[in-house]
């Protein structure tokens, strides 16, 4: 669906049972898309079961041929027509339409949606172009020097992570370094813009979950080189310039120079005004800026699909300073590409779609941000960890009216301001970590983002400052939330869960003084120093945790 | 279902003219009942909603319900794999873990709905002796019930019915004491509104059915009265008339003149005074007509069309016609059951054009045709229509609001004027 809503001129059918519409909305409310997806679906229910559902099929195949009369159609299958196996396919090819059909076989049961998304992109460009594939071992014609090179951008779809605005800002670095965009897919593509890709020189490969098997059959049936590199963030966007270069055979020089040149906070007016000055990005100044010297070390968690857990590893840890404390995807087709990262950073990649298991890992490896799906800012919630989106799924504050790549210059603009603007801001931090009995700024408090504890929680905080509970209970009973999977009585779900902090070690205690002082630690970093003084503990016997205890592994460990 | 009436149901005896009522099938645009998990994971929190299903429902309820941020969720999928389905596995062995699992997870969780879909369906899952071999390990700590949301069966609130249709015969006996059950899911301050009348008007005891904790089950016997609050509860009433109960059939308290007569049909059956009862609404029902007026203004004369979505079109339709002066150029239904809907059907004008069921795009059709000025439809149409130069309202947003009751009758019709209000102030 994504594939067939991305473009114009393809319709889907799909055998489908009633209520399956609802991936409409999808598209009409997260991507608030004015138009309806170019999909029908045969919407059976339990009384057509007993009866002839392939003549469904074959209704609304002609139905749809008649009334939108596409140049290309799809027919597939929901995982419930799976199983009754009506062979939509090959019914609909019998049905002689005079427009190519694309029979589409994605096993609901195990595969997913990016695998589907990348299957349907790959048999459209193969049924479209197999008969203009050249003899095996034909050579491509050498671009005459004059002629600037021309490229397509493959894999931007509907419903992608900020699609609509890389796809521009991507153009925008090929303008710059002169080269020219031949068909842009399957986003806003027809058929016909399909049947055009292999006038192109080289093929930019922007989503590889979407759109590297399709770039791999055109490497292999026309020659096209593959440009693998994905241009997020600061870096990568200069490796993909560099290696647009080398394979175009182009001087990318100049652009090199000048993002490196051109990236200070000074501007002027004629900076300004210059309508054709290519913005360059901000992201390494206000990187360097002393503002956020305090960004320094920070523990990032990472997850998502993989070619943006990838990019985001490589800006967190390379463009920003952080702390990689974990890495993960779900995509397991580029598993090993994230085992690799992960390796490096001495961390096990997780790959995985349970989101337990990756909560789980969020947990242990108690991050001061994670940059995730939709699903993390779930485990962030719960765990009360500020968090920021970097990957579908999304939901459709992620689809902004602003302009915002996460590529090129731009994007990393977009990055960085919405990477730090989670996190505390660096005065409240140090204020809040100095005086921590202030009546409005209490503990967990952002006063930037409105997330001030509620009235009666302040009051128990500041109780348990005083000492009045913190002397009768020991710290692990009146953790609420997190591991041991209790809810807390009071049911505040508009509220973060301010403390992420876990049940003891078994064998364990914490005294009644170390507790209270392990309070005294800011909130985002309270997890992991309790973690590596249980540690400390467990490793040394020590089975009482004193206020001595905690800084001695204070000491030993480091923060 | 078994649909035999119990003996002591006074069929409707209300002559029923006959409407054109346009059957029609094709595409349809409607969600499945799965999504009634949206709103009755808010109403009962007691209760956990475990769909076994495929990726599909996880990312139907996701997409739904995903945009809030769950600490604890209360709602999850159990996701059929290959394994699942050559029979590889032993589906209920995998169903036994996960159950395991979740509950050692979340000990908070005192009822478990196992709720079926399409793919359960298909491959006959029997969810039915999964609950009752849970319910040996687990009752009386956690309750453990089936009901199907899958679209081939249940559409969009219809999963509401099937959700409350499934605890009916765990609700405890009361004897032959009268009562009074309100059925279907209520805002819990509309709740509070009903109760307060109730109390005037001497009725009760009142049980709201669904309760605000799965836990707290209402009984029924053959001293209870069901005045139904929504619509679409086919299936839960007929197993209540089952046990005993006795439908007071009414039309639905949209509206001042529905809330009225729904009122009015409970102090019938309490021979409550006409002088009591008048004195009892009075003060609520005239605030409702002032607060009316100013939308009734802006409703008055317009054309509206509603495209079937949760079964209200149909009573909400009734309300726009009689109260705000709108003019109905078709009413669309999913499902239409004479036994719940034949009060109101006879309360619309002559003439209205009635439809069930859809052939999604003939009706899209008839709509651009007709020009309305308002359409009443769902989230996938909506914005397409909008963009087509035609206002909407979008019809979820109905089962998601109070709109029951005098006090909220302002607001329901608001809910109308709000897009044509929209369109007003817009420059750009």
């Amino acid at each position: 669906m994504r594939i067939a809503t991305g473009m114009e001129g393809v319709h889907y059918v799909l055998h489908a049972p009633q209520g399956d519409t609802y991936a409409d909305l999808l598209f009409t409310m997260i991507e608030r898309r004015d138009r309806r997806p170019p999909v029908t679906y045969t919407t059976f229910q339990a009384r057509d079961l007993g009866g002839d559902t392939a003549e469904m099929v074959k209704t609304s195949v002609r139905e749809a041929y008649e009334r939108f009369k596409p140049q290309v159609m799809l027919v597939g299958e929901s995982c419930t027509a799976e199983l009754i196996q009506d062979q939509p396919g090959s019914l609909a090819k019998g049905m002689n339409l005079p427009i190519p059909i694309v029979s589409l076989e994605l096993p609901a049961y195990s595969k997913k949606e990016n695998w589907g998304a990348s299957e349907t992109l790959y048999h459209l460009v193969r049924t479209l172009l197999l008969p203009v594939v050249p003899k095996a071992g034909t050579q491509r014609p050498k671009r005459e020097a004059h002629i600037r090179p021309k490229a397509n951008i493959i894999g931007a779809t509907a419903l992608g992570f900020r699609c609509r605005d890389d796809i521009r800002e991507v153009m925008k670095l090929l303008a710059e370094i002169g080269v020219e965009v031949n068909v842009v897919a399957p986003m806003g593509a027809t058929p016909d813009d399909l049947k055009r890709i292999p006038d192109a020189d080289f093929n930019i490969c922007l989503y590889p979950e979407i759109a590297l098997t399709t770039c791999s059959w055109l490497q292999r049936s026309f020659g096209q080189p593959i440009i693998k590199t994905v241009p997020i963030g600061v870096g990568a966007t200069r490796d993909f310039i560099a290696e647009i270069g080398k394979v175009a055979e182009i001087d990318v020089s100049e652009a090199l120079a000048r993002s490196q040149a051109d990236t200070l906070g000074n501007w002027d007016a004629s900076r300004l005004s210059s309508a054709n000055n290519p913005n360059a990005s901000r992201l390494p100044w206000y990187s360097r800026s002393v503002d956020s010297t305090y960004l320094t070390g920070k523990r990032v968690f990472i997850f998502g699909d993989a070619t943006h857990a990838l990019a985001a590893a490589r800006i967190a840890t390379e463009e920003l300073g952080f702390t990689l404390v974990g890495i993960g995807t779900y995509s397991r087709e580029f598993a090993r590409e994230v085992r690799e990262v992960a390796k490096k950073h001495g961390l096990e990649a997780v790959i995985s779609d349970d989101y337990l298991a990756v909560e789980a890992k969020v947990a242990e490896a108690a991050p001061e941000l994670v940059l995730g799906t939709q699903m993390e800012r779930h485990i962030a919630k719960r765990l009360g960890i500020p968090c920021a989106v970097i990957s579908a799924p999304i939901h459709v504050q992620d689809v902004p009216a602003r302009y915002s790549p996460q590529m090129g210059w731009e994007g990393a603009n977009v990055i960085f301001d919405s990477w730090v603007h989670p996190l505390m801001m660096g005065l409240e931090e140090h204020l809040i970590g100095m005086f921590r009995e202030d009546f409005e700024f209490a503990e967990g408090h952002m006063s930037h983002l409105h997330t001030a504890p509620s009235q009666e929680n302040r009051h128990e905080v500041t109780r348990e400052e005083m000492g009045e509970t913190a002397q009768k209970t020991p710290i692990n009973s009146q953790v609420n939330g997190s591991s041991n999977g209790q809810i807390p009585a009071t049911g505040n779900s508009n509220q973060a869960v301010l403390t992420p902090v876990e049940q003891a070690v078994d064998g364990l205690t914490w005294s009644a003084d170390g507790e209270a002082e392990l309070k005294k630690i800011p909130f985002f970093v309270r997890g992991k120093i309790k973690r590596n003084t249980e540690k400390f503990a467990s490793d040394r016997g020590i089975n009482t945790i004193t206020t001595e205890t905690l800084y001695e592994a204070k000491a030993a460990i480091g923060k | 279902m078994a649909l035999e009436p119990c003996t002591e149901i006074s069929t409707p005896t209300i002559n029923t003219p006959d409407k054109l009522v346009l059957k029609e099938r094709g595409q349809r645009e409607v969600f499945c009942g799965l999504t009634g998990i949206v709103w009755l994971h808010r109403k009962m929190q007691d209760a956990f909603f475990l769909v076994v299903g495929s990726r599909t429902c996880a990312h139907l309820i996701q997409s739904a319900a995903g945009v809030m941020i769950f600490a604890e969720p209360r709602f999850g999928t159990a996701i059929l794999g290959e394994r699942d389905l050559a029979g590889l596995a032993d589906a209920n062995e995998e169903l036994d873990r996960v159950v395991d699992q979740l509950l050692a997870r979340r000990p908070d969780i005192g009822t478990l709905f196992l709720v079926g879909s399409c793919p359960s369906e298909v491959i006959k899952l029997d969810l039915a002796k999964a609950a009752e071999r849970l319910n040996q390990r687990f009752f009386p700590k956690v309750r453990i019930l089936n009901y199907s949301g899958s679209g081939i069966e249940t559409t969009f609130t219809q999963g509401e019915d099937t959700c409350l249709g499934s605890m009916v015969p765990v609700l405890p006996r009361s004897y032959d004491e009268p009562s009074l059950m309100v059925v279907g899911s209520l805002a819990d301050v509309v709740e509070d509104q009903f109760q307060r009348l109730f109390d005037k008007l001497g009725i009760g005891p009142v049980y709201f059915f669904p309760p605000r904790r799965a836990a707290n089950l209402p009984p029924i016997g053959k001293g209870t009265k069901l005045l139904l609050a929504q619509p679409f509860l086919s299936e839960t009433v007929r197993s209540l008339m089952a046990r005993g109960a006795t439908l007071l059939p009414s039309p639905y308290p949209f509206g001042i003149e529905g809330t009225t007569a729904w009122l009015k049909t409970a102090a019938d059956a309490w021979n409550v005074s006409q002088e009591q009862f008048e004195q009892a609404i009075a003060p609520a029902a005239n605030r409702a007509k002032i607060a009316l007026e100013r939308y009734r203004q802006v409703l008055s004369g317009r054309k509206a069309f509603l495209f079937p979505d949760s079964q209200l079109e149909i009573p909400l339709a009734r309300f726009l016609s009689r109260e705000c002066g709108m003019e109905l150029v078709e009413v669309g239904t999913p499902y239409i059951d004479r036994l719940l809907m034949d009060s109101e059907i006879n309360l619309l004008p002559e003439g209205t054009a009635l439809s069930e069921g859809q052939d999604v795009e003939k009706q899209l059709d008839r709509c651009r045709e007709a020009k309305p000025d308002i359409t009443v439809c769902g989230l996938g149409l909506a914005n397409p229509l909008e963009a087509e130069g035609m206002a909407t309202k979008w019809s979820i947003e109905l089962v998601f609001s109070p709109i029951h009751g005098y006090d909220q009758t302002a607001d329901l019709a608001e809910l109308f004027a709000r897009p044509l209000e929209r369109r007003k102030r817009l420059t750009v």
